[in-house]
């Protein structure tokens, strides 16, 4: 068999998960929000967590849910403000939560390099702008660009569509967003799938994600 | 050698400005056939109400979807299924998906032709200012408004040009906090069409319910 598991109860695929970690949690609003997973770390009670995603949560459930009990100390996201992120905006404003706001493809290039195993790249986003303030600036062949380093997990929880027993994920339409890249970039991914299928059920040509960066499956209906 | 000559000025005097379905018209009437492109959040995804689809105008969405379709109706709806405004939308055929680097490197890798983007500012050098007030008490949300900004090969700003104090968007320097520099290459607002050029500045391509003169006397920039 294959080193990822295929796990009974969310209890077990969230197992292990410290305080103080730093979580990517996938998802694009609710769409590839692994909100089985998010609810069974509450559970849990991990606390003091850094989270990264792209948004801070929505409505009560999810993330707003992981807000709301208190365990988030630090977000890493691109576009926390929402019409329905009121959870986040209020701990935000009673200083309760620290915010870092990342371009959103910085977000996604970031943990690609952590997957990647990349130091630290040059890129042309937010040269001039107050996102870039303090950061490295180098001029490339007429063309100016900011350092960024990588954004690495302990752990990430996402979301797919299917998994295999070898650890193959395929996604769903626009839910697959930043699933794939986050799987690459911690130590520990742990994704929540509508099905669990034998080996071979997905096509090898399809997979999306392969198995190697797949430590844990949770199949929820 | 060749002089190109530079298109004259078309006043319409004799009108009221443009409502927002006529821009979005004009930015749809606008975009090269064949072109991949990406409307912002808010106003200017209007522009895909006028685009013919035998233009063959593909539109991507940088949650991570290329040839994305019209409004899902209420039986359509998928929650999968969403645009970067999380609205539920459609696919057309021939549509893709993808995740967000492979997303993102189509726009940091110039591989879209055009964006069209709401602002707060524009500066007469093409600075563009669209993602945050700058009010203490706001909080900062960025989304992908940074990368695309200096990703597509031709960025154009979709606005009301008058702010509700009546103060010009398009300015000498902008005052809010900038998304990107220099990038903006054309502004359609309700009032007039702008070309923007980092080095020779601004030119007044069409106006609509106002003349050039009128214009330049209630903007603090000089117009060509």
């Amino acid at each position: 068999m294959t080193r990822t598991a295929i796990c009974d109860t969310a209890a077990e695929a969230v197992a292990g998960i410290p305080d103080g970690a730093t979580v990517l949690v996938g998802g694009f609003g609710m769409a590839g929000m692994p909100t089985t997973l998010i609810d069974a770390l509450i559970e849990q009670g991990a606390t003091e967590l850094t989270i990264v995603s792209n948004n801070a949560g929505n409505g009560d459930t999810g993330l707003a849910a992981l807000l709301a009990v208190g365990r988030v100390r630090k977000v890493i996201c691109s576009f926390p403000r929402q019409s329905d992120s009121y959870v986040f905006d209020g701990l935000y404003r009673d200083g309760k939560v620290a915010l870092e706001v990342v371009p959103q493809g910085n977000l996604a290039e970031r943990m690609r390099a952590a997957g990647a195993g990349i130091g630290a790249f040059f890129c042309p986003t937010g040269v001039g702008t107050p996102l870039a303030e303090g950061k490295e600036l180098r001029t490339i062949d007429g063309r100016d660009y900011v350092l960024e380093f990588p954004i690495r997990g302990d752990v990430a929880l996402i979301g797919a569509h299917i998994g295999d027993r070898a650890g193959n994920l395929v996604y769903r339409k626009t839910a697959r967003n930043f699933g794939p890249v986050m799987a690459t970039a911690a130590a520990l991914t742990i994704a929540e799938v509508s099905r669990v299928v034998d080996p071979g059920e997905i096509d090898p040509e399809n997979v999306v994600t392969p198995g190697i960066f797949v430590d844990r499956i949770l199949e929820v209906s | 050698m060749t002089t190109t000559e530079r298109p004259q000025c078309v006043e319409h005097v004799d009108r009221e400005p443009r409502d927002r379905d006529e821009l979005a018209a004009a930015i749809a009437h606008d975009i090269p056939a064949g072109s991949y492109v990406n409307l912002g959040i808010g106003q200017p995804t209007l522009v895909a109400d006028h685009l013919r689809p035998e233009s063959g105008v593909v539109l991507h969405t940088e949650n991570g979807m290329l040839g994305m379709g019209r409004a899902a109706s209420p039986a359509e709806v998928d929650p999968d299924l969403i645009n970067a405004g999380k609205v539920p939308v459609t696919e057309t055929l021939g549509a893709s998906y993808f995740h967000h680097a492979d997303s993102f490197a189509m726009m940091r890798g110039g591989h879209l032709d055009v964006c069209v983007l709401g602002a707060f500012q524009v500066s007469e050098r093409g600075d563009l200012a669209n993602w945050h007030t700058g009010a203490p008490d706001a909080i900062p949300a960025v989304g992908g408004a940074m990368d695309l900004a200096i990703g597509a090969k031709r960025v154009f700003v979709m606005m009301n040009l008058f702010a509700k104090d009546g103060a010009a968007k398009l300015v000498p320097e902008c005052t809010y906090p900038l998304t990107g520099l220099r990038c903006v290459r054309r502004v359609y607002t309700d009032y007039a069409t702008f070309d923007v050029d980092p080095e020779s500045g601004v030119r007044v391509c069409e106006t609509f319910g106002i003349s050039v003169a009128e214009l330049a006397s209630r903007m603090s920039i000089e117009l060509r």
